[in-house]
């Protein structure tokens, strides 16, 4: 039977799809943070009209992946729900409103100003919601025997307050770099000189965060500073795609300041990765202590297998009839 | 006042899941009634099919969009509010749940595109065995969710090892005792949702003698389905009840109000039931009849709520109440067919005002006996979540306080109700506007992942707002 680790092919699965949703909503969350920093009406409604047609897919990684992860990894979803309760009520009540905004926003005239704004706050308020969680994870939970025994507010920290920070600034980064390569003209340019400040803000944190992750975990700092030093690889090239964005905006490259963007974020995420490995319940637990009866894996992979490639391919797909810049009062070209 | 998490919870459960299962119940009976129109319109090309076809998809994109949007809380729910039962069951309700959302993605990515947006693009063939599939999808979602629910009132096929439940049988732990039921139940509810209020608009469009050839079609078609599918819905509905009875007959005697067991048991038309005196305190019954229903012999013995200690018994008057309400929709939903059918006979189905206006007003009847129908079964349940194995108090999360929960509690109400009231003035609007010729246009992407960019109404009235036809 235990020809293949199940607990780590789910490993892979769900970490696959966390980066997927982090790349995928992350621009589209980060367009709706600018949202209210465009030039103008018409400046907004390209922004929009360039992830309409593709953020739907987007949300799907993260019903996915909450789905997986009750069935993957149980203790995960039992333990991060509860001890970030506050929090993912928050980030759902601003996912709904930024969806619901999404829709009535091109049906409604009069009360556009109304769905700007919750298209706006929904975007921020997910946002750092979500770089809160990462925060939380950072700094472990207070569990016994697998349950959360800690307070409902224990997350909130200045730690992770800083990473909700942080992360609504680096999905304001890819949602700018996002509008550089799908816009033209006065939005463009905004859009330009918006990418250097947020990567220097993005920076910022990014430093603050990496001093600050060694002492709020041992095991980190153990990990970074002993014997492993091929990890370093990670936030070097994370570094290196942040130089990389940097002179491709100043070369005013239209495509490339989104793929650096990307690489920032799949860099930063290994470098999360590696220092936690594999430890997915901080303090305590590995992947293996907190995965689901081998039975119940295999029972949802076969389902998943099925599934991944056509989530994919209809990704693909969407992203590809929808390519090309986006115009003031026009559909797609 | 201390504030209680478990009731907290409860009731931010009972609320989400109330408001969230209006859309899929409206829209899984929908979906079937857009297949058979796109069928019709195949097999005889009437215009007038594929005129409530165009109409119909318009008002099933919306509903269906709000069944996504409340539906993404409910994922979410099980592990804020009740993390214990979460892990303690999550070897079974994680692959179950999962799948239902692998099918849904599967039906919108694949299907539910071309049934929105396809109908001048792909042939009239592809165009139909989308809406079916689409159909089919909405039955398979139901399928996984049921299985789910199911097995918390009948558990089988699976083991608690270490305080964790382990399938040892995938097949009985889905088709378990009371699953086969639950869902024909939901299925007949659903099609009897669609089937009211598509008997309900195209009624109200008859008053105001809006495109009558087609809405005769709707009308007479829907009364046509609701004389079947209502009295068939009595005797499925008669069928759960024994299954109950067997599995569950606490909840059957908070159901009749029956405190003692005994035989010739009344069927209690009116009753004021006193938990704690463990009584009821006024009475109305009909001797024997609930002996009869449930035993179908008149003498048959009907077990009371005293076989169990006052402890483990459901909240007996929300049980008894709920339970009438829906029987009561469901008899009015019967006699309001039966009276179409008289009407048929006597040709005057499409201008007796009256009963136009009636069936107008039935349109919220197939909503409150769902809605009804689920607290019976959910609280009837209590004080248990899966049923005899583990309570309700041992399922919530152990951390939560009763501050948290009833923040969150009006915090979703609050998000609802903005969603709620956006959705359903929309829903007036599309409504309002019924069947134009040519549906306006707007430069909106259309998605199927957004189902609501299939409704091309504006949310105001613009000042070239189309006339109504």
């Amino acid at each position: 039977m235990e020809i293949f680790d199940l607990t780590l092919i789910w490993a892979g699965i769900i970490g696959f799809g966390i980066i997927m949703y982090v790349l995928m909503d992350g621009f589209d969350l980060g367009v709706g943070i600018l949202f209210p920093f465009a030039p103008d009406e018409d400046s907004r409604d390209v922004m929009m009209n360039s992830v309409a047609p593709i953020w739907d897919g987007n949300e799907t990684w993260l019903v996915l992946g909450g789905a997986g992860l009750l069935a993957a990894f149980p203790v995960v979803y039992s333990v991060f729900l509860p001890a970030l309760y506050i929090g993912v009520f928050l980030m759902l009540a601003g996912l709904i409103f930024r969806g619901i905004a999404f829709e009535f926003r091109f049906k409604s005239h009069r009360h556009r100003r109304w769905w700007n704004r919750a298209f706006c706050w929904g975007s921020v308020v997910a946002a750092f919601a979500q770089g809160a969680v990462v925060g939380a994870y950072i700094q472990g939970f207070a569990v016994e025997d697998f349950v959360y025994v800690g307070g409902v507010l224990d997350w909130l920290t200045p730690f992770t307050v800083l990473t909700g920070i942080g992360l609504v600034a680096g999905y304001a980064l890819l949602g700018a770099s996002w509008l550089i390569m799908k816009s033209e003209g006065y939005t463009q340019a905004w859009a330009y000189r918006l990418v250097p400040r947020l990567l220097i803000a993005v920076l910022a944190v990014f430093a603050i965060i990496s001093l600050w992750t060694p002492f709020v975990d041992e095991a980190v700092r153990e990990r970074w500073f002993g014997h492993l030093h091929l990890i370093w690889v990670f936030p070097v090239l994370a570094l290196l795609c942040a130089l990389w964005l940097w002179r491709a905006v100043q070369a005013r490259r239209e495509g490339q300041p989104f793929i650096a963007t990307l690489g920032v974020f799949v860099f930063t995420y290994l470098g999360l990765v590696v220092s936690k490995w594999p430890v997915i319940v901080p303090p305590d637990y590995t992947l293996w202590d907190v995965a689901s009866a081998p039975e119940s894996q295999l029972f949802l992979l076969l389902g998943m297998l099925f599934v991944i490639p056509i989530v994919l391919a209809y990704t693909a797909w969407s992203y590809w009839v929808f390519r090309g810049k986006v115009r003031v009062g026009e559909g797609y070209h | 006042m201390e504030l209680d998490p478990l009731l907290l919870s409860r009731l931010q459960f009972a609320f989400v899941v109330s408001f969230h299962t209006i859309f899929p119940v409206f829209s899984i009976g929908l979906a079937s009634y857009l297949a058979v129109l796109n069928g019709l319109f195949y097999r005889t090309a009437n215009r007038a099919w594929e005129r409530l076809a165009i109409f119909w998809t318009q008002v099933f994109a919306v509903v269906f969009g709000m069944g996504v949007v409340s539906g993404i809380v409910m994922s979410f729910q099980f592990g804020t509010n009740w993390s214990n039962f979460s892990l303690a069951a999550s070897n079974f309700l994680g692959p179950m749940l999962s799948y239902e959302v692998i099918t849904a993605f599967f039906l919108e990515a694949a299907f539910l595109g071309v049934l929105l947006f396809g109908r001048d693009k792909v042939p009239q063939g592809v165009h139909l065995f989308a809406s079916i599939m689409v159909a089919l999808g909405t039955f398979i979602s139901a399928f996984w969710i049921l299985a789910a629910n199911s097995w918390m009132h009948t558990p089988a096929g699976t083991e608690l090892v270490d305080g964790r439940f382990r399938v040892t049988d995938w097949s009985a732990a889905i088709f378990n005792a009371s699953f086969p039921y639950r869902f024909a139940h939901m299925v007949l509810a659903s099609f009897l949702t669609g089937g009211f209020v598509v008997a309900g608009v195209s009624a109200w469009y008859l008053l105001l003698g809006r495109e009558p050839q087609a809405n005769r079609k709707a009308f007479s078609m829907c009364l046509w389905m609701l004389l079947v599918l209502a009295p068939l819905q009595a005797v499925v509905g008669d069928f759960h009840g024994l299954n109950t009875l067997e599995h569950q007959p606490t909840k059957v005697a908070a159901m009749e109000g029956n405190w003692e067991t005994q035989s010739r048991a009344p069927l209690l038309l009116f009753a004021w039931p006193d938990q704690q005196a463990q009584e009821n305190i006024v009475e109305l019954g009909l001797p024997g009849v609930a002996s009869l229903i449930l035993t179908h012999d008149i003498d048959g013995v009907v077990p009371g709520l005293s076989e169990v200690p006052p402890e483990e018994q459901p909240p007996v008057w929300l049980v008894f109440w709920s339970f009438r309400v829906m029987v009561a929709m469901g008899l009015a939903m019967i006699a309001a067919a039966l009276i179409g059918l008289g009407l048929r006979a006597k040709g005057r189905l499409y201008d007796h005002r009256g009963y136009l206006q009636f069936m107008r007003v039935m349109t919220i009847t197939p909503f409150l006996a769902v809605l009804a129908g689920w607290f019976v079964t959910e609280t009837g349940r209590a004080p248990w979540l899966v049923y005899g194995i583990m309570t309700q108090a041992e399922a919530v999360t152990p951390s939560l306080t009763g501050g948290m929960a009833l923040f969150t509690l009006i915090g979703y109400i609050l998000v609802y109700a903005v969603v709620f009231y956006a959705g359903t003035l929309y829903l007036t609007r599309v409504v309002r506007q019924g069947m134009l010729p040519e549906p306006p246009h707007d430069d909106e992407v259309e998605r199927p992942k957004r189902p609501l960019s299939a409704a091309h109404v504006p949310f105001e009235d613009a000042a070239n707002q189309p006339g109504r036809s």
